[in-house]
């Protein structure tokens, strides 16, 4: 076979494809010598529909309604250029448009991304499994137990090792769970020595089958701390369980600035300072992150010298997703009973402070050489341009976190991203829009692929393109400084900088620029 | 266990997407019970997992020109090629794989009437359909003049009592290689597979040999692994005048006649550069194509 052609195994038609051309199917493509995955040309429309997501079958434009969008309210995203030019060095797409009378140039592309992952994190205090170790997808490694964090547990899926390092079903397997989180689809992963958990951006965690709820509120000690005063009064102890720090109201240093007396309650544990107890048991799935279903367990008998019959103790978990009611027998054995009403709103105010529990997946990847190449002739600059602020990176038009140090090593919230805006190459590596927006002049500077760049609108007149409405929330790529709708203030105020700094200074050449960003 | 294979419902809930490699199908049954439909779906996405596999197995064989007398392949849907394209192989470069749609879209079509008691249904894998009616129902069927940018020109209603249960559309701008100009040729014929091959016969006589304004490229340079070697094929194709257009639609015509002839085929619906040429077998059983702004979809 002619050697220019590569072969395509995502099928076992396995087609032989020329550059530039696509397989039999229409979907798998020669991108420059790589196989990549090809969708409709998406393009974000700053009008914000409701419920947009255009359902990308049968692509093409039937679900297009025709309307051709002025220029800087339509942002070319990568999504799907990939491999819609047939000359793919320079990038697929160099695009011009007006914003506030400066030309502006997006350079868009579809990086394939061989060193990449996602950052999961997890709100529960369920024991997901012990740090290190490693994460499983359809019997596969796909990634590691890394830290615990306030309230959620983070895991480290993908990177490099897993995608290419290992065995080829590894491999495939790492790609395709992946490309399923960062498509917002839900992933069934576990943890060795660990739970079984369900993953998927933006909704809450399965642990073990239980869909998590609630965030706790703080540790069993920063609850009691919280509550104290609200206690005060309607009852005689409180034990809030925490597989992290579980806390004893009436020896904690809150009930004893209220004056709460001893109640010679005994915990299980290791004790920490007053009233916070290590340990109490074993990390689990059930009250507080433990593995207790009976929270009697975790105490001793009472004090006889000290406890009273008729005492009253309230036993909670972190999140009040679990509680119980005792007081104590003649024998100084505690006897559970209906929880008080007065008690009760304790327990919703400790519910209602938890905020929803949820899984969060940043696409993490570095961009290599040749991606850069693809806008500049002189790749180097192309970092320093985006050191310097001149430059902005988005990923399907979303905003992006550039790590400081060497290279443009970013992070996504996908959920910030179009519907289905990743691809994979069954290299295996995973396909991702990215795209780099700057003033036209700072592009020239930097060494441009100038007789390259075309005006927007001779893109919009192309049907084939997939609009979709910019997601709210997100600042519009060419203004970040003002986001589309609802965003933090201090994103804002960081943003605002950022592109101050840009424009106030048009024609600075980046190269001439240091390579550290002054902060 | 093929686990490439997508199988879903679409949005609107009613119609079925079967997705794997080159294969993208989109099918409908109707019948007196959801139960049925269910069953019928099921039988479809069942038959459906090994459908590419089977095909994969004798690709090779599938990919080779088919003479009078060639060794016929073995696998069902194969076979269903091979005995759609043979009545063309005396006079034309021909494979089964120019049937492989129409062939594939009728073993999901027989799957599902095998499961269940249908009053009709339609599995249209790529543009190439297989229709089941039964007795008193009919099927309003768009057309579209583009492959590449559909909109529809016309409508026109099959009924049970025609003889049409396959309809095709091929053309240079599609997915696959033409060798002629036609930017569509839509045909009926009784089976999907027949149609299939069939409009592949007259979409390729719907040319103007050696004419300048045609650019043409071997197959092989297009794509190594094609089964048209070096043949050439379509690859764009400029303004052309009216006669021109008549002279090409003429050719395809006569090709669609002498197919009709031989009751390959009921109608062609030929398209280049605006303009559409009809072929009818038999004026008395088809109604001819009309326009209409609102449409069924099949």
């Amino acid at each position: 076979m002619p050697d220019d052609a590569i072969r395509c195994d995502a099928c076992p038609v396995l087609c032989y494809i020329r550059p530039g051309r696509t397989g039999a199917c229409d979907r798998y493509a020669n991108h420059d010598g790589n196989l990549v995955r090809i969708d409709p040309h998406v393009v974000l429309d700053r009008a914000v529909s409701r419920g947009d997501s255009v359902v990308p079958f049968l692509e093409r434009d039937r679900d297009w309604d025709g309307n051709i969008v002025s220029g800087p309210e339509t942002f070319i995203t990568a999504i799907g250029a990939g491999t819609t030019y047939p000359d793919y060095k320079p990038a697929p797409f160099i695009i011009s448009s007006k914003v506030e009378g400066a030309d502006m140039v997006t350079v868009v592309t579809e990086g394939i991304f061989s060193y990449c992952g996602v950052k999961l994190k997890i709100d529960t205090d369920r024991f997901l499994g012990p740090e290190q170790n490693v994460v499983r997808a359809k019997g596969e490694p796909v990634g590691h137990v890394t830290t615990s964090e306030y309230g959620s547990q983070m895991l480290s899926l993908g990177g490099v090792r897993h995608l290419t390092g290992g065995t080829r079903n590894e491999g495939n397997v790492t790609c395709e769970t992946l490309l399923d989180l960062c498509n917002g689809k839900p992933a069934e992963l576990v943890i060795d020595e660990g739970a079984t958990v369900i993953v998927q951006a933006g909704k809450p965690p399965v642990v073990n089958g239980v869909q998590e709820e609630r965030m706790r509120v703080g540790c069993g000690s920063a609850t009691i701390g919280m509550f104290a005063k609200q206690w005060f009064g309607k009852i005689d102890d409180v034990v809030v369980v925490d597989d992290h720090i579980t806390g004893v109201l009436s020896e904690h240093q809150a009930g004893k600035m209220l004056g709460i007396p001893e109640t010679g309650i005994k915990m299980k544990g290791r004790r920490s300072t007053p009233g916070r107890y290590f340990r109490v048991a074993e990390p689990g799935t059930d009250w507080g992150g433990t593995n207790i279903t009976d929270p009697l367990s975790i105490l001793a008998p009472f004090n006889a010298k000290k406890a009273w019959p008729g005492l009253r103790l309230l036993m909670v978990s972190t999140t009040g997703e679990h509680y119980a009611y005792y007081e104590l027998d003649e024998a100084l054995l505690p006897v559970e009973k209906a929880l008080p009403d007065a008690l009760q709103v304790s327990v919703e105010r400790i519910k209602e402070n938890c905020e929803p529990a949820l899984c969060t997946v940043l696409f993490m990847g570095g961009a290599g050489g040749s991606l850069r190449a693809g806008v500049t002739e002189n790749p180097v600059k192309l970092t320093h341009s985006v050191r310097d602020a001149l430059t902005r990176v988005t990923c399907g038009g979303a905003p992006v976190y550039v790590w400081p140090g060497g290279g443009i090593t970013l992070m996504v919230d996908v959920t910030r991203m179009p519907e289905n805006a990743f691809g994979y190459v069954p290299t295996p590596a995973l396909v991702a829009p990215i795209e780099f927006t700057l003033k036209l002049a700072d592009y020239e500077a930097l060494g441009g692929y100038m007789d390259h760049v075309r005006p927007l609108a001779s893109l919009l007149n192309d049907e084939t393109r997939r609009h979709v409405s910019a997601r709210p929330g997100n600042p519009w790529p060419f203004e970040a400084g003002k986001p589309a709708a609802r965003r933090p203030a201090a994103a804002n105020g960081r943003r605002k900088a950022d592109s101050a700094r840009s424009r106030s200074n048009p024609k600075t050449k980046p190269a001439s620029r240091g390579k550290t960003r002054p902060s | 266990m093929n686990t490439r294979a997508q199988v879903r419902l679409l949005p609107d809930g009613r119609r079925l997407h079967l997705h794997d490699g080159p294969i993208d199908i989109v099918l409908e049954a109707y019948a007196i019970s959801e139960s049925e439909v269910r069953a019928a779906y099921d039988a479809a996405a069942d038959r459906f997992l090994t459908v590419l596999d089977e095909l994969c197995a004798e690709l090779p064989l599938l990919r080779t020109q088919t003479r009078p007398g060639s060794r016929g392949p073995r696998g069902i849907i194969a076979r269903r090629m091979f005995a759609a394209v043979i009545p063309f192989a005396g006079e034309q470069f021909i494979t089964p794989m120019a049937a492989v749609a129409g062939a594939v879209a009728e073993e999901l079509l027989n799957a599902m009437t095998n499961a269940a008691i249908l009053s009709r249904a339609y599995v249209n894998d790529g543009g190439d359909i297989a229709l089941h009616l039964s007795p008193g129902e009919s099927f309003t069927i768009a057309m579209i003049d583009r492959p590449d940018r559909p909109s529809l020109f016309g409508t026109m209603k099959l009924e049970s009592s025609q003889p049409v249960r396959g309809i095709a559309t091929s053309g240079w701008r599609g997915r696959s290689f033409s060798r002629g100009i036609a930017d569509a040729v839509t045909v009926l014929a009784n089976s999907a597979a027949t149609a299939d091959a069939a409009v592949t016969i007259v979409a390729n006589a719907v040319d103007l040999p050696g004419h300048t304004a045609i650019q043409r490229t071997s197959a092989r340079e297009l794509s190594p692994d094609t089964d048209l070697g070096e043949i050439l094929v379509t690859t764009k194709v400029a303004g052309l005048t009216n006669s021109e257009i008549a002279q090409a639609l003429s050719h395809g015509a006569e090709c669609a006649e002498h197919l009709c002839a031989q009751g390959l085929l009921h109608a062609a619906a030929l398209h280049l550069q605006g303009t559409t040429r009809i072929v009818m077998a038999d004026r008395s059983t088809l109604p001819a194509p009309h326009r209409e702004s609102s449409v069924a979809y099949a």
